[in-house]
């Protein structure tokens, strides 16, 4: 079902040949998304399946800073509709310095609100992340796997969300066991010196992180009677994220496609007045190469 | 204008007259539009089009931009994610903006290594080429403005790192440095100049971009040949030319229309392929990235910088030699600076009689290495500087020096050129097979 592959052409290359550097070596799966390609717009069922999970799981540690609760009811988005967006709004507390005579004091939220910030330091902020995280330019930092693939940050989720292994032995072998949890795609976190080569490379891809695994078979209950598998989930929350990164993505396709038929016909209406405008110029019956 | 002889403006009406003796400006927008232009110009002859074009839009942009852009340390970042969320068309005028300063470079390459294949460099375009590598290092000035004002990570740290570069300069870098960035670290100062800078740069260049183009219609275009334009009588430069209005604008057009097919395609569809995903996290003094990547057009100097570390034996022996004023980050710095100024100086390293690549069989070769000489080392700036990739970066780096230091004045000397057609007209007709006589006077257009 889907592709497996591995993204970072280090690991490939690093097992087969030992080469002698250490580039973050991650696994990635390569999703389907509805939104890949020029094509591709987001599924309005799978950004609110989305939106749940970031509600009842993600949202308990992680913000959402830069994505206003009217958003929800934005074309291309998981367009809730304005009641239930301004009941969902009315969830969050928010801190409003104008209230109580200048001293302020918390009210719910309104459509205008932005979701909260995450307090905790060590779980940024999540309205980018698919974003931020885009970058593999694999392999050999050539874009390929992203331009044909449409590898990407939502990749990256849904990876992390399903990467959570079991510890390799030379970890477990380990005296003082490593803080966190072992997972493939993570490649920013700890990792044990026993877990290397001699020239450094990773044995295993990923890392260690602090984060505990977020989801887990039914551990939802979606409204519209999706399953509820570890793994469906971890892509309606990348989709939702890549939503919050790019919420205007369907409306920018859509302004592409426009600009690019229009600017088709502009180039074949001028290379004909061009060819005409040179014709008299050009004796194209004598004309050699 | 000067050099190649055409028919002029003629005030015909009274107010005509009236304005023209007071101020010829209708006769200095009709000999620009209409001067004479070698009728065999090839496809690689309308990237000035494109960088004008692409000029003005990026000023264009930018102006909206700043209409909603906060250059302040904790909110641009959330500026441009207001600009990208909540101002109508926001996210197309920024992406076009970011993928603008894209096709500004892919255009100024193609450009430059046009300029170096048909020897546009050469006498008496010297001073259209000068001036065109003071745009180029203005333009690199401006991209890296422009890319440190979203406030994300690799803006932050690039600078950092770009900055440090002046700070490698022995005794006074470290203050040349501070006066940059008008503090001792990357902050709210660095951000207010380098904004005010980005929005100031743009308009010096428009400044010199109509100095160039002065500079090359005093000169006359080059063409593949490098054949000069006829100049005997207005009859025989008819013959080689044709005025610029309309059949250039028309095909100019034409190749733009088809440039920017491409180009509205990559805004669209996939805007962030170029950029660096690290930039959508906000600037954090505290976090730096594991590699920090200037963006894909700086990667070609980026990789000689990095070529010469204290592994390498002119660097160890610059060392030695300068009593250990000019070390390995030093001379990396030097050596990104001289791989522009050898660049600025090849009117004067090329030794060639023969002005066209066209015609040079052994210099064709050398200048094909050096194209894809500048695509590895593109590649290997992009890489982390450890493994095999220095030592790529290395070569490639050499190999850039060695074009023009050694190999350009080297095959002046010991290549046999062959003999470039006698005029425009013959490589023309060559082409394209003479034209019956009559045809000549009814394709010129209306005076």
């Amino acid at each position: 079902m889907f592709r497996r592959l591995t993204l970072s052409a280090a690991i490939a290359f690093g097992m087969t040949t030992g080469a002698a550097y250490a580039a973050a070596e991650t696994y990635i799966e390569d999703f389907e998304f509805s939104f890949e390609g020029p094509f591709g717009s987001y599924d309005t069922n799978q950004l609110q399946r989305g939106l749940q999970i970031y509600t009842e799981v993600c949202s308990a540690c992680h913000g959402l800073k830069f994505v206003a609760f009217r958003n929800l009811s934005d074309e291309g988005g998981p367009s809730l509709p304005e009641d239930q967006m301004r009941a969902y709004a009315e969830f969050y507390e928010i801190f409003d310095e104008a209230l109580f005579d200048g001293e302020g004091d918390f009210r719910p939220a309104a459509p205008a609100d932005y979701f909260p910030e995450s307090n905790l330091s060590n779980a940024p902020d999540l309205s980018l992340m698919a974003k931020a995280r885009a970058g593999f330019s694999g392999p050999y930092g050539t874009g390929i796997n992203q331009f044909f693939k449409g590898m990407g940050g939502p990749e990256y989720i849904a990876s992390l969300m399903t990467g959570y292994a079991e510890e390799p032995q030379c970890a477990l072998d380990m005296e003082t066991p490593m803080d966190g949890f072992y997972n493939m795609a993570f490649s920013a976190g700890g990792y044990p010196d026993e877990c290397k080569y001699e020239d450094g490379s990773h044995k295993y891809p990923g890392s260690w992180i602090a984060m505990a695994p977020p989801l887990y078979d039914d551990a939802i209950e979606f409204n519209d009677g999706h399953p509820a598998d570890a793994e469906s989930m971890a892509q309606d929350v990348a989709a939702f994220l890549m939503w919050t990164a790019e919420p205007k993505m369907n409306a920018r396709k859509q302004a592409g496609l426009t600009g690019v038929i229009f600017l088709t016909v502009l180039s074949v209406l001028l290379y004909l007045t061009n060819k005409r405008l040179w014709a008299p110029h050009k004796n194209a019956s004598k004309r050699k190469d | 204008m000067g050099g190649i002889p055409h028919d002029h403006y003629v005030p015909k009406s009274r107010a005509e007259k009236w304005l023209d003796s007071r101020l010829p400006i209708v006769g200095l927008l009709y000999g620009t539009l209409m001067i004479p232009t070698p009728k065999n110009l090839n496809w690689m002859w309308i990237w000035g089009i494109v960088l004008t074009f692409t000029l003005a839009m990026q000023i264009a942009t930018g102006v909206v931009l700043v209409m909603h852009y906060t250059p302040q340390v904790d909110m641009a970042f959330a500026s441009v994610e207001h600009i990208m969320r909540n101002v109508n068309g926001g996210y197309m005028i920024r992406y076009f903006h970011m993928n603008g300063a894209s096709l500004f470079f892919v255009a100024v390459y193609a450009h430059m290594f046009r300029g170096l294949y048909y020897g546009s460099y050469k006498a008496p375009r010297e001073v259209t080429w000068i001036i065109g590598m003071l745009i180029f290092l203005m333009m690199m000035g401006t991209g890296f403005l422009g890319y440190v004002l979203p406030w994300g990570q690799m803006s932050f740290h690039g600078t950092a790192v770009i900055t440090g570069l002046f700070g490698a300069i022995p005794f006074i870098g470290e203050s040349i440095q501070t006066w940059l960035l008008g503090a001792g670290a990357v902050g709210q100062p660095a951000l207010n100049r380098f904004f005010s800078l980005h929005y100031l740069l743009p308009f010096v260049i428009a400044g010199l971009v109509i100095v160039h183009i002065w500079a090359f219609h005093t000169t006359g275009n080059n063409n593949p040949t490098g054949v000069e334009v006829r100049r005997g009588s207005k009859e025989e430069a008819e013959k080689d030319t044709l005025p610029f209005w309309p059949y250039f604008v028309i095909k100019d057009l034409f190749a733009l229309a088809v440039i920017l097919t491409v180009f509205v395609a990559v805004v669209g569809f996939m805007p962030n392929f170029l950029g660096h995903p690290d930039n959508y996290i906000e600037a954090n003094p505290l976090a730096t990235p594991p590699h920090i990547v200037p963006e894909w057009y700086f990667l070609p100097f980026y990789a000689i910088l990095r070529a010469f570390d204290n592994t390498v034996w002119v660097v160890i022996f610059a060392e030695w030699i300068s009593f250990g004023i000019i070390d390995a980050k030093f001379f990396g710095v030097l050596a990104m600076f001289g791989s522009i100024a050898v660049m600025a100086v090849v009117p004067w390293l090329d030794t060639s009689s023969v002005r066209s690549g066209r015609y040079r069989p052994m210099f064709k070769w050398w200048f094909g290495i050096l194209c894809v000489d500048f695509i590895v080392l593109m590649w290997a700036g992009a890489m982390p500087a450890e493994g095999i990739y220095p030592t790529i970066a290395l070569i490639g780096a050499s190999y850039w020096f060695a074009y023009f230091l050694v190999i350009l004045p080297l095959l002046g000397v010991i290549e046999k050129p062959m003999t470039p057609p006698a005029t425009i007209e013959d490589d023309f007709n060559a082409h394209y097979g003479p034209q019956a006589a009559s045809e000549t006077s009814a394709a010129t257009p209306a005076e």
